[in-house]
């Protein structure tokens, strides 16, 4: 046994020494194995990717084209807007809750947990309420979107300064604040719906529960620009994002300005969710759905991978729904109340598996 | 050297550690031992900038651990908590490599690839690399968190309680290892540690805090006496001879 007085060579146990010997001689063979361990996993994905790719090619094809009937120059475009709101409104959502539940380190969590979207309601509801549906509906849809973005953004890192202080009392406030904040915001829209004038109020619900049939090409552009920053800004992270997964801890241990890094990624999130609110109203199980099948799929720790495949999926499932709302459903119903059909029977599927896990 | 400048720490009203100095050394094996509650565990993560001190400055080769750039503090000092506890499931290699993180900030070079390799296996992790974190005993998650710490490759290596939840085989061989640590590739380590006899066979150096301050700091010689630590613990301490080592009996 190793004592302080007298540590060095007779400390050293012997296999100890063996082991030192054998490392140099052993050290090419392992850098050698080190690449076929992630060989298999490496393709594996490879064909996943290929596999999600051409299913979104697919969807998109079976999108455009069902059913068309000859009217190529009124249905084609058209459709191409849709098809681009879908995929952004599919992006924004799968990388919003993919960052939030490495941020919350919880994969049941999606962002309208926080409340973001219920303060969308509010501030849509409270401009009608006050300036009236006239008034309200003389806003640019530019400048509605702008105010409601500018609002969600200010609020998640208000709050992040507010509530955490030097960050030791972890996510789980800054949740439980969203989720008491968000019922707030509820009620108070509640309340104003309740002694809103009724034509006012049809109004409202038209603005509130906007739907990818009536796309505005305006906002569809802003709303695509702000995609592609947060998508950039959030891939430029993904190594932090990786570290996150650590937890908090680890992450400062490992040289992560943690404080830092969770403000600016909860800055993307509420942008991508306005992102995605403002187009076609709040979908909760969406995120929640693709973000699982996406770590389902890929089995991968690494965030540039399960951010690809969940955004791939979203956009698959957008498509495909929105495909079979048109031409099988024949719009009874809305593709927020599928998605929240397919979603919450996952959700419950995913708690019982947790449960037993 | 690491230079804790008159730290205080409290919690509400509960002044966890007190106004505490100390300078720990270049090299060797520290020992920071004491009741619970005495806040050890809390000036380890102080030190380590995880807890933001209420009053007084850490720096570490000259830098202050809370102003200076994260990174570069990841460079010089790195820590193992007591909980081993991970919701990422990430293979033993994937730990490991997150321990890269400072030096490569995710990309792995060919020198990060050395480092690991050589983390697994002094660690003896060999057969483990590509098993799942969550699927290993206690003892084993333990090995892969030095591993980490390890592949970081700082000259101060703290740990809070690493001998939690082992067994005696176990514990011997990490003390060992960490022993190793400091005789062989010169590394400073610091350690919160509950048995005072393993503080007592490993170390250089053992301080000895009661109500967040420090009350005894030497060698084993001089704070593993009958009485030095019963006026650590306050309680009744018989302190043997047994092959060169102090060691103390408490159990009656």
């Amino acid at each position: 046994m190793p004592t302080p007085d007298a540590p060095a060579a007779p400390a050293t146990p012997p296999s100890r020494a063996h082991r030192t010997a054998g490392r140099a001689a052993a050290q090419p063979a392992r850098d050698m194995a080190n690449s076929p361990a992630h060989q298999p996993r490496d393709r594996r994905l490879a064909l996943l990717f290929a596999g999600l790719g051409a299913l979104l090619a697919c969807a998109a094809a079976l999108f455009l084209t069902w059913g068309v009937d000859g009217h190529w120059d009124f249905a084609l475009p058209r459709r191409l807007e849709q098809l681009a709101a879908l995929v952004v409104v599919g992006t924004a959502i799968a990388v919003s809750t993919v960052v939030f539940q490495t941020l919350t380190q919880n994969r049941i969590l999606t962002p309208s947990i926080m409340g973001f979207d219920a303060l969308y309601v509010l501030v849509t509801t409270a401009l009608v309420f006050v300036l009236g549906s006239a008034a309200a509906e003389a806003i640019p849809p530019l400048a509605m979107f702008a105010v409601n973005t500018a609002l969600m953004m200010g609020g998640a890192t208000l709050l992040y300064r507010w509530v955490l202080g030097d960050g030791t009392r972890g996510l789980y406030t800054l949740v439980l604040v969203g989720v008491v904040a968000g019922t707030l915001f509820s009620s108070l829209s509640s309340f104003m719906f309740r002694v809103m004038d009724p034509n006012e109020f049809d109004t409202l619900m038209d603005q509130l529960f906007a739907s990818f049939n009536a796309i505005d090409t305006t906002l569809l552009g802003i709303a695509a620009v702000l995609l592609g920053a947060g998508i950039i800004a959030t891939y430029v992270l993904a190594p932090r994002l990786d570290v996150l997964t650590l937890g908090r801890e680890r992450a400062i241990a490992l040289g992560l300005e943690h404080q830092r890094t969770v403000t600016v990624l909860l800055v993307i999130v509420a942008g991508l969710v306005a992102v995605s609110t403002a187009l076609v109203g709040p979908i909760t199980f969406l995120g929640l759905l693709v973000a699982n099948l996406g770590y389902q799929l890929t089995r991968s720790h690494r965030h540039v991978v399960t951010l690809t495949a969940a955004a791939l999926i979203a956009v698959v499932a957008l498509v495909l729904g929105q495909a079979i709302l048109q031409h099988v459903l024949h719009f009874a119903g809305t593709l927020g109340s599928l998605i929240n059909l397919v979603g919450g029977v996952y959700f419950i599927a995913l708690l019982i598996k947790e449960a037993r896990a | 050297m690491i230079e804790i400048d008159s730290v205080t720490k409290s919690y509400g009203p509960q002044v966890v550690v007190d106004d505490v100095s100390l300078t720990l050394p270049d090299a060797g094996v520290t020992s920071i031992i004491g009741p619970n509650g005495a806040g050890k565990s809390t000036l380890l993560s102080v030190v380590s900038r995880i807890l933001g001190a209420d009053a007084g400055a850490v720096s570490v080769e000259g830098l202050d651990v809370f102003r200076s750039p994260s990174k570069e503090v990841a460079k010089r000092l790195s820590i193992l908590r007591q909980d081993t506890h991970m919701t990422a499931r990430i293979t033993v290699r994937e730990l490991v490599e997150f321990g890269r993180f400072p030096h490569s900030h995710g990309r792995l070079t060919p020198a990060c690839h050395a480092a690991v390799a050589e983390a697994l296996d002094y660690c003896d992790l060999g057969d483990l690399t590509e098993r799942p974190i969550h699927e290993l005993s206690g003892g084993q998650r333990q090995r892969a968190c030095v591993a980490m710490v390890l592949a970081q490759d700082t000259r101060y290596v703290l740990l809070d309680e690493p001998l939690n939840n082992l067994d005696m085989v176990h514990a011997t061989g990490l003390m060992r290892l960490l022993r190793g640590l400091a005789d062989h590739q010169g590394k400073s380590v610091v350690m919160v540690l509950h048995d005072v006899n393993y503080a007592s066979a490993y170390s250089d150096r053992i301080i000895a805090m009661r109500d967040g301050a420090v009350v005894q700091d030497g060698p084993p010689e001089s704070v593993i006496t009958e009485h030095a630590l019963e006026d650590v613990y306050g309680m009744t301490f018989r302190v043997h001879a047994v092959d060169g080592d102090r060691i103390a009996a408490y159990y009656r």
